[in-house]
């Protein structure tokens, strides 16, 4: 096996799948891996319903290192894959070098603004979905305490808790908000006993629902909720099933219909700032047979009367991430 | 002489180790349903069939022989350095500092004063557990793997903190100045009219590399600091007699050995991403291990074994492109097999072909 060799095989297969080249949308998945039970998982399942709806093909890429997001979108780029979507803030900087390379193709960015004119770059009003939850959370607490815990401590779970904090305040002035992060390192996306511990603590201090914010952590806070017998709120995909009658709702961001959306428009995806919210179905709270029974009427009425003013425009939730500061606590 | 001739130690014993692991590899691509040989050949072609695939191989080899030259190094002193990993995130500290400090105005400028800052930042992280070893007899193993728990929650502390770059959600630095960005071959190369792929990171870091390893050659094997350590690590009793000072021998070899590992940070923070990120190291201290035990703890066979370590890093990642139905774990899976029986099950090996040079030469005599 001669190293000529390797090098004519490698080329005539190149050739080959220059020409099978076609425009299949592809998704990359963030050093998180595709079965998160959370963020890429959900954006796994956008891209499995546009493949079960339109019997289309897609390409789709999970990395090990940092040094391998530049080398898969230019891969996916290179391969004629139109368009290309990457979840998490984390491909900023290499999508920004790599973009203008390949003018052709689309890329999508989720939960980041990368300015370039090829890239659609799409964002959640995630301080809406927690203020609904937000408005549960006061509604549903015997207490007047509620518990709020997040994963990595970063400006974007701060709009979570700034969001719910307002939510909960408008509902109930006099309610009191217990806010914990698990850690400063992206492991905090990933420590359940950590999350059980901080929850524990949360619940000895009153705390009667606690809403989670924090990726896999929150399924360690889920449960220790629902061993303590108290409510919690799940976040991003709709979390309802893991403790029925123990999770009140989730905060719905509706990843999967971001990268459903843009596979489905193809090579045709608009590009610049996309901003998904409660008007247009991204954001939303989860309503299930399974929290049925614990989301009583009158919470529901509550939620929906905010919902309604929100996109109304009648309440204005604070961006927290618009001037980096929360103007309740 | 009742030693195997030395090209059996150092080419037969680790080829049959590799045959091994791949045979186990096969079997397990072949239980889920895909082909051994095609996947075998996706990761040669993958790695070394285009300039790309090259110059990310390389560029993964470059790191490994950092940190495999730095175990080498501690091991012929007998020190387990396993804190490759935090010493070469502490020393992208260094680098990242240096390179932020000034608005330099070319990269071989900047190059020299951020080695100095990489080699000062890693060498102070393993300073630490070598005082320690040598004064107080605290394991080396037991501290180093501790300080890559340090290491880690200082990154996190300053990239979350001081250094972070206020305008982004990530833990990272603001990028470093235009000027201190390190050539890459592609750049090097397209002035001489060879058209070299531009992704990719492969850079002028690849030379140090190798220069590092010709160093370390010379030091263990030409100097009389290298003969001190050499001697200490056979035996520390005898060294002692021979008037060698074992404190300062420690010390010194785990000095060497930090900066040698904080050389990685040159390639990947200052090369590859031109800003500090909290999780660069990505396991490259541990591979260092398997890349110094394959190697036999020699340069040579390390700039050998990296090539090898590099190769299954980016033909994994072709592996993972090619066949879908491999996932990232997959992938995992068969680099930890071949890591499993170069370097765990090394002795499984060598001990039957060491019987079996034996008894041939037995029955010639």
């Amino acid at each position: 096996m001669s190293f000529t060799k390797v090098i004519l095989g490698t080329v005539s297969a190149l050739a080959m799948t220059a020409v099978a080249a076609i425009a299949d949308p592809a998704i990359i998945y963030d050093l998180g891996g595709k079965f998160d039970k959370s963020f890429n998982e959900a954006a796994s399942n956008g891209a499995a319903k546009w493949a079960k709806e339109t019997g289309g093909k897609f390409r789709e890429i999970e990395l090990t290192s940092e040094a391998q997001r530049e080398q898969a979108l230019r891969r996916l780029a290179e391969n004629g894959n139109n368009p290309v979507v990457m979840t998490g803030f984390a491909f900023a900087s290499a999508l920004d070098k790599v973009a203008p390379d390949y003018p052709d193709t689309k890329f999508v960015i989720i939960d980041m603004v990368v300015n370039q004119p090829n890239v659609s770059s799409v964002v959640f009003k995630e301080h809406e979905g927690s203020y609904l939850v937000g408005v549960a959370a006061a509604k549903a607490s015997k207490t007047g305490t509620v518990g709020f815990i997040g994963g990595m401590d970063i400006p974007l779970i701060r709009k979570f808790a700034c969001g719910y904090v307002q939510g909960v305040k408008a509902t109930n002035p006099n309610a009191k908000v217990i806010q914990n992060m698990t850690g400063t390192t992206p492991a905090a996306w990933n420590d359940p006993v950590k999350g059980g511990e901080l929850a524990k603590a949360q619940i000895s201090q009153g705390a009667d629902v606690i809403y989670a914010a924090a990726g896999g952590t929150g399924v360690g806070v889920l449960q220790a909720a629902a061993d303590a017998g108290i409510y919690s709120i799940g976040v991003d995909s709709n979390q309802n099933y893991l403790h029925p009658g123990s999770v009140l709702t989730s905060m719905m961001k509706r990843v999967d219909v971001a990268v459903y959306k843009a596979f489905k428009a193809g090579a045709d995806v608009k590009p610049g700032i996309q901003v998904l919210g409660l008007a247009n179905g991204g954001i939303d709270y989860a309503l299930d047979e399974n929290n049925a029974k614990i989301f009583t009427a009158d919470i529901k009425a509550a939620v929906d009367a905010a919902k309604a003013d929100i996109i109304a425009g009648k309440i204005k939730v604070h961006d927290y991430m618009s001037d980096n500061s929360c103007p309740v606590e | 002489m009742d030693k195997m001739p030395r090209w059996a130690d150092v080419f037969l014993v680790p080829f049959i180790n590799l045959i091994l692991a791949f045979v186990v590899s096969g079997l397990v691509v072949l239980a889920i349903g895909e082909n051994p040989f095609k996947a075998i050949w996706i990761m040669i072609s993958g790695s070394l069939g285009s300039t790309s695939g090259i110059g990310y191989t390389l560029y993964y080899a470059t790191n490994y022989m950092f940190t495999g030259l730095a175990v080498a190094v501690a091991f012929h002193a007998r020190l387990f350095n396993i804190g490759g990993e935090g010493q070469a995130a502490v020393a992208g500290i260094g680098t990242a500092l240096v390179l932020l400090a000034f608005d330099w105005p070319y990269w071989w400028l900047a190059m020299p004063f951020a080695i100095i800052g990489a080699a000062v930042f890693g060498a102070a992280w393993a300073f630490i557990p070598a005082y320690l070893q040598a004064k107080r007899g605290s394991h080396i193993v037991i501290t180093t793997i501790m300080f890559n728990f340090i290491g880690a929650a200082l990154m996190g502390f300053l990239l979350n903190g001081i250094l972070k770059n206020p305008d982004t959600q990530n833990a990272e630095t603001v990028a470093f100045p235009k000027g201190a960005h390190l050539p890459t071959v592609h750049e090097v190369l397209s002035p001489l009219g060879i058209n070299f792929a531009k992704s990719a990171p492969l850079n002028v870091s690849f030379l140090l590399a190798l220069a590092c390893a010709v160093g370390v050659w010379f030091l263990l094997w030409r100097t009389r600091l290298g003969y001190q350590i050499r001697a200490f690590g056979q035996s520390e009793t005898a060294a002692r007699y021979a008037g060698i000072d074992a404190v300062k021998i420690t010390v010194i070899t785990m000095l060497i050995s930090g900066a040698l590992a904080g050389m990685l940070s040159i390639n990947v923070v200052m090369g590859e991403q031109g800003r500090l990120i909290k999780e660069f190291v990505e396991g490259a201290g541990f591979v260092g291990i398997a890349v110094a035990l394959m190697g036999r703890s020699h340069p040579f066979g390390i700039v050998l074994a990296s090539l090898l370590f590099g190769m299954l890093t980016q033909g994994g990642f072709e592996l993972m492109w090619d066949m879908p139905a491999i996932s990232r774990e997959m992938v995992l899976v068969i680099q930890a097999l071949i890591i499993l029986f170069t370097g765990a099950l090394d002795n499984m090996v060598r001990d039957p072909v060491e019987r079996l040079f034996l008894r041939m030469r037995k029955r010639k005599g």
